[in-house]
């Protein structure tokens, strides 16, 4: 027995150097759930490109959930390679933990977001109650569909783009809270997710317009139909961005620091932006965007740290418990 | 099971019942290890966890307004979803066990669906059916009956989700009960319902007792049917699971195993007092008048 042991540890060096040889050529992509369909077309891509530029076959794994169940899944040990998210805060808190770099948004062009997307108005087909723009969405009457802020990156813009809608007409902070207390007050159904948000409004037939990311519109006339809903353009609204980083803790054990670099690199290339935006979800690039400015709406877009400082600021003074959230929305009083 | 309850509580029997398995210190070690590694560590973690949190923080977590709403809807709607199970499932089970009929079978396989269902599954179903545009809800609503986005809904999903814990701890021992017993009240010149009462029901209460706690133990941690059908509104509809899964979205690690540390206690303070009432009943039921 003894005298095989050097043996079987001579075998399982060997295994476990060519397995790390192997895990070289392979990613873990850690994502949100709506970005499913993006990423599938994504690594098609970048694979293809990668071959021909270094001549070699990689495998990309993708695992997609909600954002910071996700975030939470990395810093607890899921081998991810990089993450790619749809709020920064879940990217900051893996920062924060020492998982991704101190410094990861200035490590990718535009604060480490390739892709960015809005948040918008669907109302039923005809647009029955006349929505035109967020001073509509309190009106007595009218039920707004809407994710917990609490539970949701979908809800903590949904809830961004409403209070920076009256901080961009000149309103105060004060005005903006009534605002925003009187758009709850509207609230019949608190979605979880995006999805759930989605739904609640189309299958269950619940509330008059729901406010949601722009690139789930794509998504819901996929699945439900063209026509079934209308597109409403408020005056104003959020840039929701999605961003990118590199998880040092996974590519440093791995090697994989370079193929982790290039593959987030090439989603600032022209053919990954066009892949972005036949998903309906906003490139970066100024041509692709014109180039599909039939999706894209021009709209009046403000950015998170324009009234808010960051989004962990934000999340800090209105979404943690005991914030403006929580002091404003006081369900079961009407 | 009832024969075997008499051999226990015979004062010889209980010396008796250790020679029937050997390797009693073995066998105990072995099940106070396993336990210890399944259940128990698992659960210390949560205690540990919430130790970052000082004395203050801890109690404000567990102590806010939304919260304490949540712990009443909670253990509320599974209490109420509970009761309903044992009124239903007993009859259910009766049913199974005494009759005889075409498609019997199935209908014992049913039973155990809730149980294979993927939870969200049949959140998503329930929501479909019960909400304004679904079969049922839009013959309810138009009556005023609001279900679905309501706590009533959360009730319904529980009742679903629970039913086979009461049928398939009381078939069982309705099939063992003796039907001799029964047929000597008759004779006796019982009437049915002095039968049931004085017969059959204390038989099956101590199985009765124990798929009220397991259906209202699985009912206190359910999330997935219930948070479709919810409708999530804080201070009225919001289950503490979801107010546990809010405070990790917020990277609260210590506030979420706080307010879980209390659902533990609040449901093991319940289930030792259902095991208790249990063993009061059998005292009372097993000795002979």
């Amino acid at each position: 027995m003894t005298s095989l042991r050097p043996k079987t540890l001579l075998a399982a060096l060997a295994l476990s150097a060519s397995g790390m040889a192997l895990a070289d050529s392979t990613l873990l992509n850690v994502s949100y759930d709506v970005a499913r369909e993006f990423y599938k077309d994504y690594n098609a891509a970048f694979i293809a490109h990668y071959k021909k530029a270094k001549g070699q076959d990689i495998r990309i794994d993708q695992s997609h959930a909600g954002s910071s169940a996700q975030a939470r899944a990395v810093n607890d040990g899921l081998a991810a390679d990089v993450v790619t998210m749809n709020t920064s805060t879940d990217v900051q808190f893996l920062a924060d933990n020492g998982v991704v770099a101190k410094d990861w948004a200035r490590r990718f062009p535009h604060d480490a977001a390739p892709t960015t997307s809005t948040m918008l108005f669907l109302v039923r087909h005809g647009n029955p109650k006349g929505i035109e723009d967020w001073d509509d969405l309190i009106k007595p009457g009218v039920q707004v569909i809407v994710v917990n802020p609490k539970t949701g990156g979908n809800g903590r813009y949904a809830y961004l783009a409403a209070w920076g809608a009256v901080l961009d007409k000149g309103g105060s902070a004060a005005q903006a809270a009534e605002f925003v207390g009187k758009l709850y007050r509207n609230v019949p159904v608190l979605a979880k997710g995006g999805r759930d948000a989605t739904a609640t409004f189309l299958q269950r037939n619940q509330g008059d317009v729901l406010i949601t990311f722009e690139s789930e519109v794509l998504a819901i006339d996929r699945e439900f139909g063209a026509g079934k809903v209308d597109v409403v353009y408020p005056s104003v609204s959020v840039v929701a961005e999605n961003p990118v980083a590199v998880v040092e803790r996974t590519v440093a054990r791995k090697g994989t620091a370079e193929l982790a670099k290039a593959y987030l690199d090439y989603l600032y290339s022209d053919e990954a932006q066009e892949i972005a935006a036949r998903h309906a979800i906003r490139p970066r690039s100024e041509a692709v965007l014109k180039k599909y400015a039939r999706t894209f709406k021009p709209i009046r877009l403000f950015t998170v740290a324009q009234y808010f400082g960051s989004l962990t600021e934000a999340q800090k003074v209105h979404f943690n418990d005991g914030g403006q959230f929580d002091k404003l929305y006081l369900p079961g009083k009407p | 099971m009832s024969t075997e309850r008499l051999v226990a509580a015979a004062p010889a029997g209980r010396r008796a019942s250790r020679r029937v398995l050997p390797g009693f210190g073995l066998t105990l070690g072995y099940t106070l290890f396993y336990l210890g590694i399944i259940v128990l560590i698992p659960l210390s973690a949560l205690i540990f966890k919430s130790f970052a949190l000082s004395g203050e923080q801890f109690w404000r977590a567990i102590s806010a307004p939304r919260v304490l709403a949540s712990y009443r809807l909670t253990f509320g709607a599974s209490f109420l979803a509970a009761l309903v199970n044992l009124v239903f499932g007993l009859l259910i089970a009766w049913v199974l066990v005494r009759y005889r009929f075409p498609g019997k079978k199935i209908v014992d396989a049913l039973v155990d669906l809730p149980f294979a269902l993927p939870t969200a599954v049949a959140g998503i179903s329930l929501t479909a059916l019960l909400a304004g545009n679904g079969w049922v809800g839009q013959i309810l609503e138009p009556m005023g009956i609001v279900l679905a986005f309501r706590p009533a809904g959360i009730v319904i999903a529980l009742i679903f989700i629970g039913l086979p814990f009461v049928v398939r701890t009381v078939q069982p021992v309705l099939e063992d009960a003796e039907k001799e017993l029964e047929e000597a009240a008759t004779c006796l010149g019982a009437t049915r319902w002095q039968t049931f009462t004085r017969v059959i029901l204390p038989t099956i209460t101590p199985a009765l007792l124990t798929g009220f706690a397991l259906a209202f133990a699985r009912a206190v941690g359910e999330y997935g049917s219930v948070i479709f059908i919810a409708g999530n509104m804080p201070m009225v509809s919001e289950i503490t699971p979801l107010i546990i899964i809010g405070k990790l979205e917020q990277y609260d690690y210590a506030g979420a195993t706080a307010v879980a540390l209390v659902m533990l206690v609040i449901s093991f303070a319940l289930l030792l007092l259902i095991n208790a009432l249990q063993a009061w009943q059998r005292r009372h039921a097993g000795a002979p008048a």
